[in-house]
Parts: structure tokens; sequence; C-alpha cells
């Protein structure tokens, strides 16, 4: 089972992103279950919502707290809410920002974890080229399946387009894919500074 | 059809798939989103002829389908919390009548202090109002139970209620199997009402009853219940050999085979206890658990026979009797008297805290230990507890006691969830 936990503020479609999430694994042929947190809930609140993504009928209830994969999709939190709790020393890291991990302050955190599972994403300048908007919640789902292959970005995509038809689905389609493209090229380019880095 | 939708949608589809006539209700978190989609649904016409009255209060909501079900007419609700306790006069009413109303509970815990995450307190502080309460795991069961609530209160002329747990599982996105019109209508057959109100053959419903009748009335009413415990498990077989899946039924057990220690429960964090017994079955320890479908009326010879060959009983429930313990525990020691097997009262997710796999593993081996206070509050956080005990016995006006627990889980950086 792979488990997913997505940090945000209320208002910015976290619980959303965990939906969107499971019904892509679904239509991948899997077994998904999304929910939300159970806190204080309100605009601007620090929210939490889970995924579980599974080969077999998810029966367990609580709440993540050892996921194996982290989104942090308002970096205002970094340093707030405790977003790395519990995560798996093998897991993967998917944060919205235009700053570097270095910048972030989080590289002597995140330099621990493997190669190909830290990315920090513009998913919020995305969400404006493509919705006029800072959503950052489609563009990391795309962000997610290029990190992780958990889900396909087709699943991911149809998933938008279900739940938002229209122009609306499309653009945040479109910002998916853009999500999905910016981490590819990051991948690539870490695996050139890892090739160089060994050459040297 | 089978999709990844949310529990309230799975619901919603579900209850219009029944075929209502008239749906009547008030918002309230978690219960919103089905009452929300029904409305739309009532709106589109996707639901026939059904009338869907937005009410002034939840004591409305249930007034006018008393109404209405007096009338002839197929009729649901849906609340929670203080929404049920504020509807409690109509919600005896409905039952005392004999009108087959079926409201879901979407279960949330019951203020004060204001709360809106899940527990069981609100369908157990109405327990023994003389509706059936059945219990869904999963909102695949949640949604299949409404199918068989209809059916079921049409066949007793008795309400039901289908508790679901509030956000676990009507805010969860899993997969669901939503029936089509065909299978529902093969289950359910149209209402056909032992007592209607019909200006063709006049007829008066809800008599003054005195001294010399009351005890009759509610002696029938008890037996009505008691019917129910034969036809809902003939229900759950007519729906698994058309619909085949296992969805309601008074009781199911898991693992009970050779089950030394057994967890019994209520409602979805029976998937939770499964996963735990697996685990603790790993580790040697003979554990199995029995979900209670049905609470009212209550199981205790099933279960008894269910329990057979257990030495030890815990009993995990989300309520909590102030000064005495469990609600649960005590039905089921009643089930269990003349057996000399321990029950364990275990008091979890209370207002919503998460229960974890691993507090269920602690729990068994501490109560194997025989380690566990009676009550046990699973999760505690104890020096909470004992910094404002001792506060309190510090300082005469020592102030409101939500505010301080409060502060001191902040202050103490307990994970509060």
């Amino acid at each position: 089972m792979q488990t997913v936990r997505i940090h945000g503020r209320g208002g910015q479609g976290v619980v959303t992103a965990a939906e969107l999430l499971s019904i892509a694994a679904f239509a991948d042929g899997r077994y998904a279950q999304a929910f939300p947190s159970f806190g204080s809930e309100r605009m601007g609140a620090p929210v939490m919502a889970f995924c579980r993504i599974d080969e077999r009928a998810i029966r367990t209830r609580e709440a993540v707290t050892h996921p194996d994969v982290v989104i942090v999709q308002d970096p205002t939190l970094l340093h707030q809410v405790d977003v790395f709790g519990g995560l798996s020393a093998q897991g993967y890291v998917l944060i919205n920002s235009t700053r570097s991990v270095e910048e972030l302050g989080l590289d002597k955190f995140l330099n621990a974890f493997p190669d190909g599972h830290v990315c920090v994403v513009p998913a919020s300048d995305i969400g404006v080229t493509h919705m006029q908007r800072p959503v950052a919640n489609t563009p990391l789902l795309g962000a997610f399946a290029a990190m992780t292959g958990l889900v396909e970005l087709a699943s991911v995509q149809s998933a938008i387009r279900q739940r938002f038809p229209g122009a609306l689905g499309e653009a945040n389609a479109a910002a998916s894919k853009d999500g999905y493209d910016h981490v590819i090229a990051c991948l690539s380019q870490e695996r050139s500074d890892s090739h160089h880095a060994r050459a040297n | 059809m089978r999709a990844q939708i949310e529990g309230s949608q799975a619901v919603a589809e579900v209850v219009v798939l029944c075929r209502p006539e008239v749906i009547a209700a008030y918002p309230i978190s978690p219960q919103t989103h089905i009452v929300e989609r029904l409305s739309r649904m009532v709106k589109r016409g996707d639901a026939g002829s059904c009338q869907y009255l937005n009410v002034e209060s939840e004591f409305a909501a249930l007034s006018v389908l008393i109404g209405a079900s007096a009338a002839g007419a197929r009729t649901y609700t849906a609340t929670t919390s203080q929404g049920l306790l504020f509807m409690a006069e109509a919600v005896y009413n409905a039952a005392g009548l004999g009108l087959p109303i079926v409201m879901t509970i979407a279960n949330r815990a019951v203020g004060a202090p204001i709360n809106i995450w899940n527990d069981h307190s609100d369908s157990m502080a109405l327990r023994d109002a003389g509706w059936i309460q059945l219990y869904a795991e999963t909102n695949q069961e949640a949604a299949d139970l409404h199918i068989q609530a209809f059916r079921l209160a049409e066949e007793l002329s008795c309400p039901v209620m289908v508790c679901m747990d509030g956000y676990i599982l009507t805010h969860a996105y899993e997969p669901v199997d939503v029936p089509d019109q065909t299978a529902v209508d093969t289950f359910l057959p149209a209402f056909s009402p032992v007592q209607v109100l019909d200006p063709n053959a006049p007829i008066s419903i809800g008599a003054m009853v005195g001294p010399e009748a009351f005890t009759e009335v509610k002696y029938l009413a008890h037996q009505q219940h008691l019917r129910a415990l034969s036809l809902i498990p003939e229900m759950a077989g007519d729906f698994e050999r058309q619909f085949h899946r296992l969805s309601g039924g008074l009781y199911a057990p898991y693992r009970m085979e050779d089950a030394e220690i057994a967890v019994i429960a209520l409602g979805s964090v029976i998937g939770t206890i499964k996963d735990a017994v697996d685990e603790l079955r790993l580790e040697g320890i003979a554990a199995g658990c029995v979900k209670i479908g049905c609470y009212r009326p209550f199981p205790s010879l099933q279960l008894r026979a269910a329990l057979e060959g257990v030495s030890r009983v815990i009993v995990v429930e989300k309520d909590l009797a102030v000064g005495v313990g469990g609600i649960v525990s005590a039905d089921v020691r009643m089930a269990l008297q003349g057996s000399a097997v321990p029950v364990h009262t275990v008091i979890a997710g209370l207002g919503g805290r998460s229960i974890s796999i691993a507090s269920l593993k602690r729990m068994v081996i501490e109560a194997r230990a025989e380690r566990l206070n009676e009550p046990h509050f699973l999760d505690l956080h104890t020096t909470v507890i004992d910094a404002e005990q001792s506060r309190r016995r510090e300082q005469r006006r020592a102030g409101p006691i939500a505010e301080q627990v409060l502060r001191a889980v902040k202050a103490i950086g307990a994970k509060a969830t």
C-alpha cells in the first residue's frame, strides 16, 4: 500500500487533490481511498488530506501518520507545520515553490532522500498561467504522476476533466501536464548532474 | 456501476433509486453532501415526482415526513448530532406511530464542547427511541443498507436509521457499486402501507393512550423489533443472492473460528480492526472481531453464539455514558450473562480522534495482560488530564475545562489527531 499526505490551507483544493488522486488510481485499476483530515477546517487554516493506493481492497480508516509521499501545496507551512512527520526515509516529497530546496532551507533534511524522490515545482505559477489563479493542486498531481509513477498522467487528467467539465477542466488538465513535464525535466537534469559529478 | 465516489454521493444516488416520494431535510455537517446532492437530483428531475422540502429545522424535517408517511408516501431524511437531538421528540413519534421512515445518520459527536467530527454519541442518544439502527462498515455497505432499510421499514411498519460515520465514510472516496434501477426495483417492492390517511376511507392515527393500553402498544412495538431479528438476516441473504455481495445482517464475524480474544465494534472502525486482527495473528495472537451491524434491536442470542469459545471480549465503542462507561458493552455483557468471559470496555475515537492499528494492537495485548482500566480510554493524554485535575484542585475559579485542556494540549505539544 502507498500512502499520500497532502498539506495546504483551507480553500486551496487540498481535499479535492486527494479525491482526484484516488479517482486516477481507481481508473488505473487499483484500489484507492481518499479522505480529509479531522481538524479545524476553514479558509486559510492548515489542512491535510490523505490518499491510500493499493492492489487490494483498503480497510483501515486511520489517519495517515507514516506517509510514503508528502505533497506540500503551500510552502508557508514548511516551517509552521510538521509536514514531514512520519515520512518514510525512502519516501517522496513534492513542494510547491519557485525557490530551490537550498533556498527553502531544507537541503540538509531532503538531501538524505534517494535521487529523484524530492522535487520542487512552481505549481502556483503554472496555475496562474492556465487558470489565471494560483491553483497549485492540479499541477502537483501531474508532478506526482511523473515523480512516483503511482498513477498515469492520463488518469489524472481524466479525473480532472470528470470533476471540472468544460474549459476549466481543460485548463487544469493542461496545468497538470506542465507539472508532469517540470518533474521529468528536473529528474533528467538531476541524472545528468549526478553523472557529471561521478565523471569528475 | 462500480465507481470511485464520495460516500455521500453513493448514498444520495441509492436513495433516489429507492424511489422516495417525499424528502425533507435541514443541512448540517457532515450530512450536508447527502442532502445537497438529493436536492439537486430532485430539481433536475432525476427523482421522478419526488418532492424535496428544504425546511426550517430538523424538527420540521421529521414532522413533515411523519405527515407524508402517514399519507402513504415513501419518505427519507438525513441528519446528525445536534440536528438529531433537535428532532428528538419527532424521532420518538415516528416510531410510536409505526411510520416506516428511513433516515441516514452521518454520525457525529454531540456538544458541548462543539465538535463536528465523528463518534456515535448522536445515534446512541436515541438508541431506544424505537427505530431500528443499522451501522455501515464501508460506503458500499452504507449504500446497500439504504435499499434494505426501506424494505425492512415498510415490511415492519417501523422507522429505520442507517448510521454511517461522519467524514470517515460520508466524505471518503472509495469504490462503490451503485446498482441500477431495475435491480433496486426487484429488491424493493412499491410501498404498501399498513395504515394510511385516505379521505375516502378516513381513520385517525395518533390516539391518546392512557394506562389502560399504553403497555400493550409498547409491547407490540417490542415484538416488531424482535421480528426484525429474523427479518434482517433473511433480507441480507436475499440481498446477497441478488447483488452477489455481503451487506447488512445482524452481525458479521471475522477470523472468529479459533479466536481466543474477540473485538466487537460498530461502523467503519471494523475495517481498521480487521487489519489489526491480521497483524496480531501474524504475531501469534488468536484475535478475531465481530461487527454489530444491527444495534437496535440488539441481537443478544446471535452475538452470544458468535462469541462461543472465546476467552475474552473487548468492546470498542465511539461513545461514552458519562458516569457509567460503555453503552454497547453493557448490551454485550447482558448478552453474555451467566458466562465467565471478561468483557472490557474501550472508549475510542471520540470527537474524531483517529483510531490506529497500532493502538488497537496495544489494546489487545494490554487486555490479555489484564492491564486495561475499566473503562479504558484509548490514547488518552494522561499528562494533560493529570495537569488539569491538579490545577482544578488548587483553584476554585479554575475556568472552563474545554479551553484549559486545549491550551494544555498545545503547550505539551501532544499530537491531537
